[in-house]
């Protein structure tokens, strides 16, 4: 597996990220030789082995019952752009 | 006051001999004349401070029994919520937001009298493992300015090291607790996944993280572990059932008939002398407390890195994914369509490290890639698991480094991030198992830096943990040496 210049746009657009040229170009040699290292996962046997999940038997799930939530007002002081209580965001239709 | 550990300060307040707001200007006056020089704290809350700790004052003495922490000053990692102070996780991401409400952890620790004074700097988003990624700058280690703290919880374990503050709030995902600890020779624990509630916590590597204490010996932070854990109904994954009590054992010297098992291969290569030599002479003092020292072969350590990175990015790339410039933080004033306002917030507002933690993660999670990393790693990752529930069939808990080496010089290892990573190497197995670990200070290296060592037990067996600990910090005085010289 290589890193090239192709891979990096593909991931900037799944990371909805857009690198300077600089960064791309440091990205792409550091993520190479991260990769190409990650890649040794790959000499381990793992078949018939199952994927780790984060299931507890005790797993602690609160009653599904309507509670007040935080204050919108005071939710609404920490977005960059809001108005009549709403987030703004710009126009897409 | 400096010189007095945090249940010692507390009980002095309760004695009326210290004043909580005396506490409290002593400490502020202390982080005023040495942070400058650290780079420990982001932020000091002085009049919200002196403000809690008159009403601790009153409700101590209208007979009011707290917690054995009551009255004592506690600082917080930047990326836990404190109601109304700033969280930026040392990202300009988070520029200028300020939660509205308190982490569990943070919301028990003021339930129990503390008063929170400041957050403390990190390596941004605690992506890193020496507090130099964050954009307030490097946190300095105060046995040497010329070199890291650790990381990530770098601000933590440097304020504690140098009498800023006497208990601290950390986050560990991957050894962001232990290896700071390690670098700045203070104690610290990383608790068992599910003891203490993420609720408040930034999301970092959500299956990984958890909140622990950070102080100048075990039994500080073992009454902080104790005040924060136990279920919370604000996080699910928070299974302990009543928060750990561990009890008030009288000077334990003994360690009869406690198994510890020595990872003979974590000494082979790779690891300073210094180092070794340290915490192997840290297995021999447990040896003659009593305990029975055995060494043996850990297996999968070539996996454990790649599992941990693969997992800890796949994690970051989702939960990072909320930052939109919309809800909260920094929105680029650039862009003027809505694909424009997610692309530039994010590229203006993340750092490089956190950019290739992302985009690593959506590497391994993507179409054609996840089945040969993702899966893989977690594959691995129950192996992993699997290797330490045999491995304590046999041994009470394991003693082995927390850091190949001791505190760098900053900025030396800053363009190699595989380096950084390979650090890691100690301590990200522990969190893929989601075990408690305790880290303690055992020495000095050849350049006059702490080191550290941990112990690593099974799931919720803290109490055995913190008991060895204690025995330890009875038998030796690593604990109790402080930095002198011009930092303080």
């Amino acid at each position: 597996m290589r890193v090239d210049a192709g891979l990096i746009s593909y991931l900037e657009e799944l990371s909805a990220l857009s690198l300077s040229e600089d960064e791309k170009l440091r990205l792409l040699g550091d993520l190479d030789e991260i990769l190409q290292y990650m890649a040794s996962l790959s000499g381990l046997d793992t078949q018939n082995i199952p994927a780790y999940s984060l299931v507890y038997d005790n797993m602690n799930a609160r009653e599904d019952v309507a509670t007040s939530s935080l204050d919108r007002e005071k939710l609404l002081r920490n977005a960059p752009k809001s108005a009549n209580g709403m987030f703004v965001a710009p126009r897409t239709v | 006051m400096h010189d007095m550990s945090a249940l010692e300060l507390s009980a002095a307040i309760m004695a009326k001999k210290i004043g909580v707001i005396e506490a409290v200007d002593a400490y502020i006056d202390r982080i005023e004349a040495s942070d400058s020089r650290l780079n420990a704290f982001l932020c000091v809350e002085k009049d919200k401070a002196r403000a809690k700790a008159s009403q601790i004052q009153a409700r101590l003495d209208a007979g009011e029994r707290l917690s054995p922490l009551a009255g004592v000053p506690v600082a917080i990692k930047d990326n836990i919520s404190v109601e109304d102070m700033q969280c930026t996780c040392a990202s300009n991401m988070l520029g200028g937001y300020t939660p509205v409400f308190n982490a569990t952890a943070v919301e028990r620790l003021e339930r129990a009298g503390m008063i929170v004074i400041g957050k403390l700097n990190m390596d941004e988003f605690a992506m890193g493992g020496s507090s130099e990624t964050g954009v307030f700058g490097a946190v300095k280690n105060p046995w040497d300015t010329s070199r890291v703290a650790g990381g990530s919880s770098g601000g933590s374990a440097a304020a504690v090291a140098s009498g800023e503050i006497p208990l601290a709030l950390g986050s560990d995902t991957g050894g962001s607790i232990r290896q700071p600890c390690a670098f700045c020779g203070v104690t610290g624990i990383k608790p068992t996944y599910g003891a203490v509630s993420r609720y408040g916590l930034v999301a970092y590597a959500s299956s990984l993280d958890q909140i622990g204490p950070i102080g100048n010996n075990i039994d500080d932070c073992a009454a902080m572990l104790s005040i924060i854990s136990g279920r919370d109904d604000m996080d699910s994954t928070c299974v302990l059932e009543s928060p750990f009590d561990f009890g008030q054992e009288a000077c334990p010297q003994r360690l009869d008939g406690i198994k510890i098992g020595l990872p003979r291969n974590y000494f082979d290569a790779g690891i300073a002398e210094d180092v070794k030599s340290a915490v192997m002479a840290a297995a021999r003092e447990l040896e003659e407390a009593g305990a029975v020292v055995e060494e043996f072969e850990m297996p999968l350590m070539d996996y454990m890195i790649p599992a941990y990175y693969i997992i800890a990015c796949a994690e970051a790339s989702s939960n990072l994914s909320r930052y939109d410039g919309l809800k909260y933080g920094y929105r680029s004033p650039n862009a003027d369509t809505l694909q424009g306002v997610y692309r530039m917030s994010r590229s203006e507002g993340f750092g490089l490290e956190v950019k290739r933690r992302i985009m690593l993660g959506s590497f391994v999670l993507s179409s054609g890639y996840y089945d040969a990393y993702y899966k893989k790693a977690l594959q691995v990752r129950s192996l992993i698991k699997d290797a330490y529930s045999s491995l304590f069939g046999r041994f009470d808990m394991i003693l082995s480094p927390v850091a190949p080496g001791t505190a760098y010089k900053i900025g030396e290892n800053a363009g190699d991030p595989l380096k950084m990573y390979m650090g890691d190497i100690y301590t990200v197995s522990v969190n893929l198992a989601g075990l408690p670990a305790a880290a303690l200070p055992c020495g000095f290296g050849a350049k006059g830096m702490p080191i550290g060592f941990q112990l690593v037990g099974s799931a919720f067996s803290e109490g055995k943990l913190v008991s060895a600990a204690r025995v330890y910090q009875n038998r030796t005085e690593f604990n109790k040496a402080r930095p002198g010289g011009e930092a303080l």
